[in-house]
């Protein structure tokens, strides 16, 4: 068997050539090969969720348009490929050993910062420990929480220490916030390693870049420029992609894709699976105290009706269970659990629960939430469960109503592996555990996989993890929503990247324009 | 609001007196009511639910996360203390940094302020002349059917809200005829042409939203003008119809006239916020609204007090000139 090691470093190799042998033959080699990426243009993208308050430090990206942003003027360690695969990016090669306690990762050589400057490892102690500063409020810095030691054990070589084995660590480091800036340097200055250097950055308003002569990855940054505009409005990036002023947008609303669909001049890019939408029940907290209560509500929520009505169809069936159908430890034996007034109605008269359950809902748990709730009352009733849907403000939503209130709306993106959402939201101590379901066998599960070097053991670990979560769980989760976004015909290159919008937020120095 | 300020009894002072007293009060008065405003706003954001920290972090928030991020922002300190020193930086003109961004507040008002000035200047160009030329050919036509025509059209103006007229102007001149962008991102470094045709669309919704409004009220004021016994005497005077219109009733007339043609202004300034969400236009109003859902205090109290200050002078030019257009008032009567 080959180990981990020597396997990654073949395919990094794999890469490096491919990269150095020319276009031309490879087109002419080819004869149906595709025509190879034009230079030049200007790219003009539209994204929403922008904010006169964002910032190019990663440690204060919370939402795509600096995730988006961002990913033009820096880079990351390791990228997800078009298949989920990590694969090299700054980091050429590494390998772990000690069970996934000590990682090695060999930092990428000759490669220039903006300035001019070359990356070292030292280069990478800084950023990530960036995240890991007692004072940081970064979102990742969870995932460097296991991390014991960080340093330079070599010019280009970076050695990680964690306190417990995690064999999927490198994974981790995929996340958009993990990228590199020169030592010493504030990242709000933008100086990365990326395909484009920054030319002015107006919060809430646009970032313009324009593109990086000496990028190290000659298979990026093909258009000359990229203005990233804020367009928080969804009917005005449709309007602008289609009278031509923008050539990308992304969260296409699902209940006008189907017009934008039969338009010539427009594609639609369909990533599956990107998001769940939750509904947590706090577990503590009648009826979810009782296993009966919580199978009741299960079998009383009528799944693909909200996946039709409050989603266009733009979704896939969710069956409690966190763990995206991307991952590869998702197990697609479970049964799916039908919509059943009967057996909801048994399970709530055994769960023996009197008086309504108030359920609070707002937008900003996810979109569409409201219309999803008044859907999910409509179903409970036929069960004879009395559901109260409460409307709450968005603003402050996180604060005042999410792990507040006994049932609510949530949503959580994919993240770079099964165990990251795991120990997030559902294991007994993580920090955002929105259900309060706390059940220590559960936590050992969790731990073992993470630490299992043996492939097949550790995927019948995640096969009883899910079980246990569809089973038991205090968190329903009807669905799994797609990611739409959407291009003028002439962009090409534009990939999906599972679980990562926007060609894994790395569009702009993907895409080349075409005529 | 600001009349009641502005008509106490001058005395017998002579016109320029009365004009220039006036002004002082008002400046005066004005700068209380900007102090007041600014606490108002201030204890207005404290009483929101959640704060600075939370707001941010939204649903990454966890109690640790807060707690760093409130020490990062000074958010530790007292709300008392925080306002007076945010009033200690103003009274010397420096509104401070963001909370959020570390942006220099000044600098990034002034750019959001010159573009809000930009659109509503534009739209000003182009609504006042039309307005008063719709206003003034109802009454000269008064009763006719270019009346009831002008009538129909501009109350249809008024009653189509902003976000539906902008829409259907997206729809015809960018979508369909592909004449006009649909987005109104303006920058520094565009020329003054390319500016011009990136705000048309919302030049053109504003215009239809404050027409129907001014030109009304140009027709009223000058009918009830046209009501004293004056023009009555000036007609069997043998004057022609628009010379009456012209030298008897406009002069008694630009007072109400010049009054709602300033309260529109006033809403251009403050109340764009949903023609810039629907154009992508960086004006101050949005720049305001993601800063009160984001609780950053200074910048929504530099906003505010910016727009405040606007407004409070826009009132005190309407006064001036009504007392300077109407010889009534000048003289004393």
């Amino acid at each position: 068997m080959i180990d981990r090691r020597s396997f990654i470093k073949g395919t990094g190799a794999i890469a490096m050539t491919a990269a150095m042998t020319s276009s031309w033959s490879l087109s002419s080699a080819f004869a149906d090969e595709p025509a190879p990426p034009k230079k030049g243009g200007h790219l003009i993208i539209g994204l929403d969720n922008a904010s006169t308050t964002d910032r190019l430090d990663p440690a204060f990206w919370f939402e795509s348009w600096m995730y988006f942003t961002g990913s033009q003027l820096f880079n990351a360690l390791v990228e997800i490929d078009d298949k989920g695969e990590i694969v090299p990016s700054l980091a050429e090669s590494w390998s772990s050993s000690e069970g996934g306690r000590k990682w090695v990762l060999n930092i990428r050589k000759s490669v220039q910062f903006h300035d001019g400057r070359s990356l070292s490892a030292k280069d990478v102690i800084w950023s990530l420990n960036h995240h890991r500063d007692e004072k940081s409020s970064s979102p990742v810095k969870g995932y460097l929480e296991p991390v014991t030691g960080l340093a330079a054990t070599g010019e280009h070589e970076v050695t990680i220490t964690l306190g417990e084995p995690n064999v999927e660590f490198i994974s981790l480091l995929s996340a958009v916030h993990f990228v590199i800036t020169a030592e010493n340097e504030a990242f709000e200055k933008g100086i990365g390693t990326g395909a484009f250097i920054l030319e002015s950055f107006q919060p809430g308003v646009r970032m313009l870049v324009k593109r990086n002569p000496n990028h190290w990855n000659p298979e990026r940054g093909h258009v000359d420029s990229v203005e990233t505009l804020a367009m928080n409005d969804s009917t005005a990036r449709v309007a602008a992609l289609i009278s031509g002023s923008v050539q990308i947008i992304n969260r296409v609303n699902p209940r006008i894709v189907g017009r934008i669909e039969k338009m010539p001049s427009i594609q639609l890019v369909r990533d599956k699976d990107s998001q769940i939408f939750t509904l947590p029940g706090l577990a503590n907290l009648a009826p979810f105290t009782s296993l009966d209560g919580r199978l009741a509500l299960k079998y009383a929520v009528d799944r693909q009706q909200m996946i039709d009505t409050v989603l266009g169809g733009y979704a896939s069936l969710g069956n409690d269970n966190p763990v995206f159908p991307s991952s590869k430890y998702f197990s697609r034996d479970i049964p799916q659990r039908p919509y059943d007034p009967d057996r909801a109605r048994f399970h709530w008269q055994k769960a023996g629960f009197d008086g309504p359950l108030v359920l609070s809902a707002a937008d900003a748990g996810f979109p569409g939430a409201v219309d999803a709730a008044q859907l999910y009352q409509q179903s409970a009733k036929k069960a004879g469960i009395v559901l109260n849907v409460e409307r709450v403000p968005d603003d402050a939503f996180w604060t005042d109503t999410w792990l507040k209130k006994p049932f609510c709306t949530s949503n959580w993106g994919a993240r770079p592996t099964a165990d990251a959402l795991l120990s997030l939201v559902f294991t007994s101590n993580a920090p955002w555990n929105e259900s309060a379901w706390r059940v220590p066998a559960f936590d050992q599960l969790v731990k073992a996989a993470r630490g299992e070097t043996d492939e097949v053991k550790r995927r019948q670990i995640y096969h009883d993890v899910q079980v246990m979560l569809v089973d038991q769980g205090s968190e329903i989760i009807p669905l799994y929503a797609d990611a739409l976004s959407a291009t003028r015909k002439n962009v090409r290159g534009f990939t999906s990247v599972p679980g990562v919008p926007l060609s894994g937020n790395r569009a702009a120095e993907k895409v080349w324009l075409e005529g | 609001m600001f009349m009641a300020l502005t008509l106490p009894f001058f005395g017998r002072a002579t016109g320029r007196n009365r004009l220039t007293s006036m002004i002082a009060r008002r400046l005066v008065a004005g700068l209380l009511m900007l102090l007041a405003i600014s606490l108002l706003i201030f204890a207005g954001l404290n009483l929101l639910p959640g704060d600075t920290a939370t707001a941010i972090l939204g649903q990454s928030a966890t109690p640790a996360a807060v707690q760093a991020l409130k020490l990062q922002l000074g958010l530790d300190q007292p709300a008392g203390w925080r306002y007076l020193h945010w009033l200690g930086g103003v009274v010397q003109g420096d509104f401070g940094v963001s909370l959020t961004s570390r942006e220099n507040i000044s600098v990034a008002l002034w750019e959001r302020l010159k573009n809000t000035l930009f659109l509503a200047g534009s739209t000003a160009l182009v609504a006042v002349p039309v307005a008063l030329t719709i206003g003034f050919v109802s009454v000269r036509f008064h009763g006719g059917w270019v009346d009831t025509l002008l009538n129909l059209l501009t109350r249809a103006a008024v009653a189509l809200p902003e976000f539906f007229s902008g829409y259907l102007l997206i729809f015809i001149f960018s979508m369909s005829l592909a004449w006009l962008p649909s987005n109104s991102s303006v920058q520094v470094d565009m020329p003054v042409s390319a500016r011009l045709m990136a705000i048309t669309l919302p030049v053109l919704t504003l215009v239809l939203a404050v027409l129907g409004h001014m030109s009304n009220m140009t027709r009223a004021a000058l009918l009830s003008a046209q009501r004293s016994s004056y023009i009555d005497t000036a007609v069997l005077k043998g004057l022609s119809p628009m010379r009456v219109l012209w030298r008897h009733v406009l002069p008694n007339a630009w007072g109400p006239i010049i009054n709602v043609i300033v309260l529109n202004m006033a809403y251009l300034m403050v109340g764009v916020v949903i023609v810039e969400n629907v154009f992508v236009y960086p004006g101050l109003g949005q720049y305001m609204v993601d800063s009160i859902s984001k609780r950053d205090i200074p910048v929504v109290q530099g906003c505010a007090l910016v727009l405040s200050a606007v407004y409070i002078l826009l009132n005190l030019f309407a006064d001036a000139v009504a007392l300077l257009t109407n010889p009534r008032i000048r003289h004393g009567t």
